[in-house]
């Protein structure tokens, strides 16, 4: 433990759980996607940087980083809403519409900042307020990050238990009786898309502004890591209930980030940044087969 | 009330498979009445169903539930008008919600569907309530997942599901033919008692024949997209099954009659 402890110095570390905590949006967001309406959405590949090129060129627009922050979520859920209406409208298969999605979002997102890279130096953002209080930087972003998780888990958990939200859970586990229910699938189709995007685009405001740069390529590989979250989370938490499910998605994207950081830093392994990809689909193949293992070794 | 008026049903138009499954069925339920349906395979007997839940929308006729023109209208938009019980126990609910959920679920049928909290206290004990009255023990199992339960457990709570919110008609869709005799008899008993305090006007389609004449207040037997008998009062009183399995057969035979014509 000493050894993986010095290995990942403290900035390191609260690095890598500030990041977790910014994909934490994205691993809520894919819960919903997947889990809840059981529909397989690629479109987050392209909503995360959109999320992160509208909240970048408002601020350096002069807007207010909040105010650019919820411009962003209502930028996210135009995306998502643009996927369900090609699958649910024009009956395009659901992978493949968020796969179209997700392509035109790369010329728009290049439109929306006009070149691939925007940079936020010495820009208020919504953190500035915090910076140079008694706490340091390194701890202020995770803090920061995480409040605004726990409001958006406790939302979403709020939601998820309500009439509405039961309706949408409904949709994606027997769409059929959802309907004999007097459920208008295609509209929680819709909503929850819209819901599960918004989420993806504030992970990405939040990412260009604790960041401090907003990337086109930032997107690339948004939903393995989401997905890893959400399974890491069910891999240790197991299925119990809404609040432990989004729990699993929130602690899954730190856990993910610390490993992470963990198999790049130690030296012992020999891997590099540009290994991460190899890293990812590892660690994800792991928490998918870990508990058929255990399963079989208790039969 | 029920009005179906001259209803056509096609599928597959156009194609080689093209089949006429209702050929202008007129039929009219009385409110509170319960009819029994029975029928061969593809008779259409399902397609009448569907076209009164909503999930078959008919090329030709009119549907009138209670005073409502339903004609044009999906599944989700008369909902409010229409409960129903599926043949298959999975279908009829959400195996991956608790059996309080799927009561909530129910018991917006056809209403918005708002922010309120989906389990407060006072619905609990609703759903506490109605539940118990089964005698099967769930109440204290209102937390576990559907499916966990067996497929009986499962119709027997569709059931409860079904009277949970108000409606004009209930639609009964073979729904023990999945179930073993013990169970089958027990769901039909709880239909029965559901039917009759409740005063719904119910619609039930079965394969059993036994179970067309024992229940309910009328017959109807459908062949080829039409209906071919339609018993009530004291002539359906003194019908025997074997009396059914004889129109069955002269029904039958006569269709045979037709096709060795057309061959020969």
């Amino acid at each position: 433990m000493t050894e993986k402890g010095r290995a990942l110095s403290q900035i390191a570390f609260w690095g890598a759980v500030e990041l977790g905590l910014v994909y934490a949006f994205v691993a809520v967001g894919v819960f919903l996607a997947f889990r809840v309406l059981d529909f397989p959405d690629l479109t987050v590949d392209g909503s995360f940087p959109l999320g992160a090129a509208v909240t970048a060129v408002l601020i350096i627009a002069g807007v207010n980083p909040w105010l650019a922050a919820a411009v962003a979520m209502v930028a996210g859920a135009a995306a998502g809403i643009v996927t369900a209406l090609l699958n649910v409208r024009f009956r395009i298969l659901n992978l493949l519409a968020s796969i179209l999605t997700m392509i035109a979002l790369f010329s728009v997102n290049l439109r929306v900042m006009g070149k691939p890279n925007v940079a936020l130096i010495n820009a208020d953002t919504m953190l500035s307020p915090f910076y140079g209080l008694s706490l340091r930087d390194f701890y202020v972003r995770p803090l920061f990050v995480g409040i605004l998780v726990l409001a958006a888990v406790l939302a979403v958990w709020r939601f998820l238990e309500s009439d509405a939200g039961l309706a949408m859970r409904a949709t994606g586990a027997n769409a059929r009786m959802a309907r004999a229910q007097g459920v208008d699938t295609s509209r929680q189709i819709y909503l929850g898309m819209a819901i599960s995007n918004a989420l993806v685009a504030l992970g990405g405001a939040l990412f260009a502004q604790t960041n401090g740069f907003a990337d086109v390529t930032s997107g690339v590989g948004t939903i393995v890591v989401g997905l890893a979250a959400v399974i890491i989370g069910e891999t240790l938490f197991g299925a119990r209930g809404i609040l432990i499910a989004l729990a699993g998605c929130v602690l899954g994207s730190i856990l993910y980030r610390i490993a992470i950081q963990l198999a790049l830093s130690t030296d012992v392994l020999g891997l590099q940044a540009s290994d991460l990809n190899f890293v990812t689909a590892a660690l994800v193949t792991v928490a998918l087969v870990l508990p058929r293992l255990r399963r079989g070794g208790a039969a | 009330m029920i009005s179906v008026k001259n209803i056509k049903v096609v599928f597959g138009k156009g194609t080689p498979l093209q089949k006429q499954a209702l050929n202008g069925v007129t039929l009219t339920i009385e409110e509170g009445s319960f009819v029994t349906v029975i029928g061969s395979n593809g008779a259409g007997k399902s397609t009448l169903l569907g076209v009164l839940a909503g999930d078959v929308l008919p090329s030709e006729g009119e549907v009138t539930i209670g005073h409502t023109d339903v004609t044009r209208k999906g599944t989700p938009a008369r909902a409010g008008l229409v409960a129903r019980v599926f043949q298959d126990p999975l279908a009829g609910s959400c195996g991956a919600l608790s059996i309080e959920e799927n009561l909530a679920l129910a018991a917006r049928r056809g209403e918005s569907r708002g922010l309120t909290p989906a389990l407060g206290a006072k619905r609990r004990e609703h759903f506490r309530a109605r539940i118990a009255e089964l005698n099967l023990g769930l109440e204290n199992r209102l937390g576990d997942r559907m499916d966990l339960l067996s497929g009986g457990q499962r119709q027997a709570v569709s059931l409860v599901m079904a009277t949970l919110a108000g409606s004009e008609v209930l639609l009964l869709d073979e729904h023990t033919a999945a179930l073993d005799p013990g169970m089958a008899e027990f769901v039909m008993n709880l239909t029965q008692k559901i039917v009759t305090e409740r005063k719904l006007t119910t619609m039930m389609v079965t394969h059993s024949m036994r179970q067309a004449l024992d229940y309910g207040h009328r017959t109807i037997m459908l062949h080829g997209g039409e209906i071919v008998l339609d018993v009530a009062g004291d002539s359906r009183k003194t019908l025997e099954v074997e009396d059914l399995i004889a129109m069955f057969r002269r029904i039958r035979g006569q269709t045979l009659d037709d096709d060795a014509l057309l061959i020969g």
